[in-house]
């Protein structure tokens, strides 16, 4: 546990002084959501209505960028072979590089969701479920994200391929996520708890796969 | 392992590849295949009845009609496809658990044919849906979106192995993405389930179109045909792929030979100081 | 002596090509080894291949007692390399590179500012980020990070390339500790006389292959290579 917040920590002061995901994903997830409320038509209660789905197509395409960019710092300079070397757990580089992932996409969702609130005239009237299913589907699309990212790593064709791998599965994760949204904003008559279950379930389960899977790949690598 | 590898490529003399990936096992599945193509084309399209059937209104007919003829090919290619998607996460995760590039290339050719026979399902389902529901997609159905979201993913499947590379660092990668692919299947399946709470495919069809025997008999035979192609398929696409691995292989011979030729000319006069035994 | 370094007909390929075409090495324990040969013989390769980080793709070879079959996971962590990617991580400063490689090998704090204490690294320079540092000073950087970590078996791969005066006199001293602790060093280098001063054998690699591993200079383990 202590190599891995020892990675995850890493990851995250590696992003406090290159600033990438701040000045290149963050404006990137807002001018999203301003293409897609032009793609509406900029019609006031369409845009209430589809604010979840519209937020978390956000989300997922601003975490295809994010996972590349987690896999980018460990492949410049290969030290990726330095991690291998210092003889860590796969699982364990993992679960750091998964955890510093979620919280940087935590913080982009948090300013993606005040951009929701003022340009789609959303109103959050759960809150505890917003956040409690943001959590959840946070945390698999990390561990998602880190996994495959790390699939597409070593290869030239990076920024091709993993999109082609990885949006296939972030499908449950955008109807899961849109559905609980639509209940915690009140834009749809549905419980979104069972789908906070739904993104709960889709976190384990690639978590518990990634955590498992990640050695063969970077052995691969090797 | 012999029955894939049949006798004509391992019979071979090492140093002639074989011309052709056939063997007499091949040959008469073929020829049973084809049979059976030609037996189900018969049966659909002249045997079989139309679906028809009295409506609610006097004189009118309510039914598929010809459109049913689409389930011929539809069903059984939905079967095959989830069998040999199946197939190829089992292999994947038997690679990983075993390595043994069996395994791999195994995975590689279910992976082929099941896309190719998913993007038959979900084709022939379109086709079919558009006289029959009055469209040609329907978001509110489970097993489309669950097939098209199943097609996707092993598309990058197949992306991924299309990437070159070295050989067992593909199959390792493969193997996670395609077991992947099958962890991803039922989440897929349960979310579409209740995201719309409905569903136009008839739960039975069976039952519902009131089977008369020669559409059951078609249907069961197209099962059994297609079964029969895609083991056909397999094995050949199999052999490709181990011929592959053969020619990699001679290539990396003739490559080392000529390594050492390169070592023997830098230095000619202590050639044999460290590579002796 | 122990058997540091065993090959047997060891064949590598890097992208299909036999960058290794079956190497036989044998290296004792505490040996400082000079690998030679020209461009493209397959010193990089092998140095990769014995850190564990290159599968033997034909042979068999053990490094450190390890098989290089199947257990090159308990290998890594023994062996340091410095190569021509010097697996550094260039938005982070020279100070938390080195605070982060040596957390995850268990050392200290004390022995991270020593290490840059020994390669002359100058204070200006440890809070300024890798990306702003020459080459000679990353590379410095690089080899403090292998010296915290305290290998049995060093890799160098032409670990004077781009120093001064100073950065090379420095590696060297780095390889002599290293040695007189008992650590076994392999050092590919073009630089024969600042390499061969440190080193106790030299074995000359041509065309992925050793084509002499003869020339044995005042080295006491010469003897134990064919035992």
């Amino acid at each position: 546990m202590r190599e891995a917040l020892l990675v995850a920590a890493k990851d995250l002061r590696i992003e406090m002084r290159s600033r990438v995901l701040l000045f290149q994903v963050a404006p990137f997830a807002v001018a999203t959501l301003v293409l897609l409320g032009f793609a509406l038509d900029a019609d006031r209660s369409a845009l209430r209505n589809f604010s979840p789905g519209l937020f978390w197509v956000a989300v997922l395409l601003t975490a295809l960028l994010a996972a590349q960019r987690s896999v980018a710092v460990e492949h410049a300079g290969r030290a990726a072979d330095a991690l291998l070397l210092s003889g860590v757990g796969p699982a364990r580089i993992f679960a750091g590089k998964a955890l510093a992932l979620a919280a940087q996409l935590a913080a982009l969702e948090v300013g993606l969701g005040v951009a929701m609130v003022v340009l789609y005239d959303a109103r959050i009237e759960h809150f505890g479920l917003a956040v409690a299913s943001a959590a959840a589907a946070t945390v698999g699309i990390a561990a998602a994200g880190t996994l495959y990212g790390v699939l597409a790593a070593p290869m030239g064709v990076r920024e091709t391929l993993l999109p082609v791998m990885l949006l296939p599965v972030f499908a449950p994760v955008l109807i899961g996520a849109t559905r609980a949204f639509g209940d915690a904003l009140g834009t749809a008559a549905t419980n979104g708890w069972a789908w906070f279950g739904l993104l709960g379930l889709f976190a384990l389960v690639y978590a518990v796969f990634g955590a498992l899977a990640y050695g063969p790949l970077l052995e691969a690598e090797a | 392992m012999s029955i894939l590898l049949g006798r004509s490529p391992d019979r071979q003399p090492p140093g002639a590849a074989p011309a052709h990936t056939g063997s007499r096992t091949t040959r008469l599945l073929g020829g049973l295949a084809l049979a059976g193509l030609v037996g189900l084309g018969l049966c659909a399209f002249v045997f079989s009845p139309a679906d028809s059937r009295p409506g609610p209104e006097a004189g009118a007919r309510i039914g598929q009609f010809d459109a049913v003829r689409l389930m011929y090919v539809h069903v059984p290619a939905a079967i095959w496809t989830y069998a040999a998607l199946g197939a190829c996460a089992l292999a994947s995760a038997v690679y990983l658990w075993h390595r043994g590039a069996w395994w791999d290339r195994l995975a590689h050719a279910c992976a082929e044919i099941g896309v190719v026979l998913c993007a038959v399902t979900l084709l022939t389902g379109m086709i079919w849906g558009r006289p029959v529901w009055g469209t040609w997609w329907e978001w509110g159905d489970v097993r489309l979106v669950t097939t098209l979201v199943l097609f996707l993913a092993y598309a990058g499947y197949l992306a991924l192995r299309s990437v070159p590379g070295a050989p067992e660092a593909r199959a390792r990668r493969s193997a996670v993405l395609g077991l992947g692919g099958a962890v991803l299947i039922p989440i897929v399946n349960r979310s579409v389930e209740w995201w719309e709470n409905r569903t136009l495919h008839q739960q039975s069809t069976l039952e519902e179109l009131r089977i008369e025997d020669l559409t059951l008999f078609t249907l069961v035979l197209g099962i059994f045909v297609m079964g029969a192609v895609v083991l056909w398929l397999a094995v050949h696409r199999f052999r490709v792929a181990w011929l592959e691995a053969e020619a990699e292989s001679a290539g990396l011979q003739a490559a080392l030979a000529e390594r050492r030729a390169e070592a023997a000319a830098a230095e000619p006069g202590a050639g044999a100081g460290g590579s002796g035994p | 002596m122990e058997s540091a370094v065993w090959l047997r007909d060891a064949v590598c390929c890097r992208g299909g090509f036999p960058a290794l075409a079956g190497v036989d090495l044998d290296v004792t324990e505490g040996e400082v080894l000079l690998l030679r040969g020209p461009n493209g013989a397959g010193k990089t390769t092998l140095l990769r291949l014995l850190a564990g980080l290159a599968s033997l793709d034909g042979g068999r070879g053990t490094v450190l007692g390890c098989d290089l079959g199947g257990e090159r996971r308990e290998l890594r962590p023994q062996v340091g390399l410095l190569g021509h990617d010097l697996m550094l991580y260039e938005d982070l400063t020279v100070t938390e590179n080195l605070r982060f490689f040596a957390a995850l090998a268990g050392a200290s704090e004390t022995e991270a500012r020593a290490a840059l204490e020994r390669l002359e690294v100058s204070a200006r320079l440890r809070e300024v980020s890798l990306r702003r540092l020459s080459a000679g000073q990353r590379k410095r950087i690089a080899a403090a990070v292998l010296a915290v970590r305290r290998p049995r078996l060093w890799l160098l791969d032409e670990p004077h390339a781009g120093l001064d005066e100073s950065g090379r006199a420095a590696v060297s001293g780095l390889v002599r500790d290293a040695a007189a602790r008992g650590a076994t060093v392999l050092l590919a280098s073009h630089e024969a006389p600042a390499a061969s001063e440190v080193a106790t054998r030299t074995v000359h690699l041509a065309g992925g292959i050793v084509v002499s591993a003869a020339e044995a200079a005042v080295s006491p383990s010469a003897e134990a290579r064919d035992a």
